[in-house]
């Protein structure tokens, strides 16, 4: 095995907001190996974006990373110089973003704003540029991509200004790619073209991709290994076979049970996970899941569970994990278990909602 | 009791299965709002189906299909070009002013949007009343009682009628939603994608709350939603829109095992499922291009320039809705060629 391409240690990212500290992010730690492909799972506010918004040092104010590593090839990028760190955001590291239109200029034709991030980082001719990104819209499998690239992003449609930001994400031939929700705003035959072109882009350019997503279908077909976090914390990590056929956290299964599945028999009902995640200003202690938890015991309440390997490559943070439930009550009885329904969730408590 | 014999049969979900028991009969709806230089966007154009008493219709499309559009012209927010909706035989394209008002106290709509739909500057207690006052349903004490009632039916704490929407997650405002579009006692609930803002975790919620809500206030749902596998969950039956035309209509588990027109196989062969053995197996259909524009939409059928069995006929003749199956109706002249495509089909 390689050593890792990316290495993020005890990650904290916290914002400093006027009613207190927000812990988005709190002591996560993983790695990313060459031409990988990682999905970044887990509901609005678990910590997945700001992740990967605290890899490219991006974070917007009020928060900023107060701990931790991110070694990229070895050398920390948070205790790089300035200029060294820019060197690689933009070039080895790329990212896409949810909504291309907002985050492409729409007075800057979409041929220009590919040449712009090859001007940033290259040596290159204005003439050497631009036939590249004309290129690079081809590679994107954009139709007649001389002609696109001198129209202007209003011109494309959802689909073609994702591909449009796919190809600035490609202009420097990253190593990594950050994709944080890239199909979430665009049509379900839409968001199938895309998924198959960042496969591709993975298998054959060996673009190690980093997939956040809440999405768990995307990640089942599109990554190889998957981070399930809640509340700030990586609750889960393994191999995607793994983690969707045997999950070990009781969150990782009641997020699987809990989306209804077009191949799936009709249930009378599905089986939510009742209440809210934490307000992550006060988190709970011990277990962050554990008011939602149907399998707490009372050390959940009070220690907080390590990651710990389950088996080679996969890591969960339970005290009980499902291993023993399924070992204590059966497939059949954990059936009926409803996660967070005995705790009076419904309730807002004090009002205040994060 | 249908008076109405049009030769090319688009008619004909309208006739079934029981046209009687229909709460709902949209009959040749056309919507067609004007565009630049006198051209029109032809957003519904022609659609006719029934929802029955009790049922829940599910209504899918991508983007720009008029899916919202149709659930607006259902819900009377927006007048129809031409055609007819009938709310319990009633014309309702034919009432005005005050008789239209008086009925639609019958047919509420929940949105999409949780934050956008509800006045930040109201308390929930007003929003959930608004209905009420402004059909006279209740006054005073026994308003406010109603107002608690429904919170509690919607699983929120009672004594939160005097708080404010920001006070709320994204779920719990959905639910004041919910509790808002029942306050007057609807018979119809139009639900506007009620659930694609929200959490994966929070979408199960509110998802069993309009089932069970169904079920103990005997409601009929149009449910109109981007995502066909929440869709295939809570509907009975499915109907299928592609710019601006009912592609097909069928129950929920028919067209899911055996879809008989090639855009509603290819939606389905593109939604990722969350098992990693069944995606290798994936067998997308790739559609080719984008959808055309609704302004000058392709002759025939719509599909045809994108459709992978396309013939020349196709492009000529635009094949009507017809019956297929029992309970099956499909707008393809190859509509038995579609197969079973779906990438779970194999077994």
């Amino acid at each position: 095995m390689t050593a890792p391409l990316l290495e993020v240690k005890d990650l904290h990212t916290q914002f400093f907001t006027d009613s207190g500290v927000v812990q988005a992010v709190n002591g996560i730690s993983f790695d990313l190996r060459e031409g990988e492909s990682l999905g970044i799972v887990g509901e609005s506010g678990c910590g997945k974006s700001v992740t990967a918004l605290s890899i490219m040092g991006l974070v917007p104010e009020p928060g900023r990373v107060t701990r931790g590593e991110i070694r990229f090839r070895g050398e920390d990028l948070l205790r790089m110089p300035h200029e060294a760190v820019r060197e690689i955001r933009g070039r080895d590291i790329a990212m896409i973003f949810q909504d291309p239109l907002s985050s492409l200029n729409p007075v800057l034709k979409n041929g220009f704003q590919i040449e712009e991030a090859m001007l940033a980082h290259r040596h290159l001719s204005r003439r050497q540029t631009g036939v590249r990104a004309v290129e690079l819209l081809k590679t994107v499998r954009v139709p007649a991509p001389a002609e696109r690239a001198k129209d202007y992003p209003h011109q494309l449609s959802g689909g073609m200004r994702q591909r449009t930001m796919i190809a600035m994400g490609l202009a420097n031939e990253p190593a990594i790619l950050i994709a944080d929700e890239p199909t979430t705003a665009l049509d379900v035959t839409v968001q199938a073209q895309i998924l198959e072109l960042l496969r591709d882009l993975n298998q054959e350019m060996n673009t190690a991709i980093i997939m956040i997503t809440h999405n768990l279908g995307v990640v089942a077909g599109l990554c190889s290994r998957v981070i399930v976090m809640y509340a700030g914390q990586i609750v889960e990590e393994g191999p995607v076979d793994e983690i969707f056929d045997r999950p070990k956290h009781p969150y990782t299964w009641a997020l699987l049970r809990s989306v209804p599945r077009v191949d799936a028999v009709q249930h009378e009902r599905l089986r939510s996970i009742e209440g809210l995640p934490p307000d992550l200003i006060s988190p709970p202690a011990g277990c962050r899941f554990h008011p939602r938890c149907p399998f707490r015991i009372d050390r959940c309440f009070r220690v907080e569970p390590p990651l710990e390997d389950m088996s080679p490559g996969h890591r969960a943070a339970c005290w009980v994990t499902m291993d023993r439930a399924y070992a204590e009550m059966g497939a059949g009885e954990l059936l009926d278990v409803r996660p967070g329904a005995a705790s009076g969730v419904y309730d807002v408590g004090d009002g205040h909602v994060g | 009791m249908d008076t109405l014999a049009e030769p090319q049969a688009v008619e004909a979900p309208a006739r079934s299965p029981a046209p009687s028991q229909a709460l709902v009969r949209v009959e040749d709806v056309v919507k067609h709002f004007p565009a630049r230089l006198g051209a029109s966007v032809k957003a519904v154009d022609g659609v006719s189906f029934h929802i029955a008493r009790g049922e829940c219709l599910g209504l899918v499309g991508e983007s720009g299909c008029g899916k919202s559009t149709l659930g607006r012209l259902v819900a009377q927010l927006l007048p129809v070009t031409s055609g007819h909706v009938y709310f319990k035989d009633i014309d309702l394209t034919r009432l005005r002013g005050e008789k239209l008002r008086r009925q639609r106290r019958e047919f509420q709509m929940i949105f999409q949007d949780p934050f956008a739909s509800l006045d930040p500057r109201m308390t929930v207690g007003d929003i959930i009343a608004e209905p009420i006052d402004n059909f006279g349903v209740a006054r005073g004490r026994t308003r406010n009682e109603r107002v608690q009632e429904l919170l509690r039916i919607v699983g929120l704490n009672p004594n939160f009628n005097n708080r404010y929407p920001h006070e709320f997650s994204g779920g719990q405002r959905q639910r004041i939603g919910v509790a808002r579009a029942l306050s007057v006692n609807p018979s119809l609930v139009i639900c506007d994608e009620p659930i694609s803002a929200l959490d994966v975790s929070i979408q199960g919620q509110i998802i069993n709350l309009l089932q069970d809500l169904q079920q103990q206030f005997d409601l009929t749902y149009l449910f109109i939603a981007h995502d066909l596998a929440v869709v295939r969950h809570i509907s009975h039956r499915v109907m299928v829109m592609y710019l601006g035309k009912i592609v097909e209509i069928a129950d929920s588990a028919l067209i899911y095992r055996d879809p008989r027109h090639p855009y509603s196989a290819a939606l389905l062969s593109a939604i990722p499922v969350p098992d990693p053995k069944v995606e290798r197996h994936r067998k997308l259909i790739q559609l080719e291009g984008e959808i055309p524009s609704p302004i000058n939409p392709p002759s025939g059928c719509r599909f045809h320039t994108r459709c992978p069995i396309a013939q020349s006929i196709c492009s000529e003749v635009e094949p009507p809705l017809e019956q297929k199956a029992p309970h099956h109706w499909s707008a393809c002249h190859f509509s038995d060629q579609v197969g079973s495509v779906a990438p779970w089909a194999r077994g």
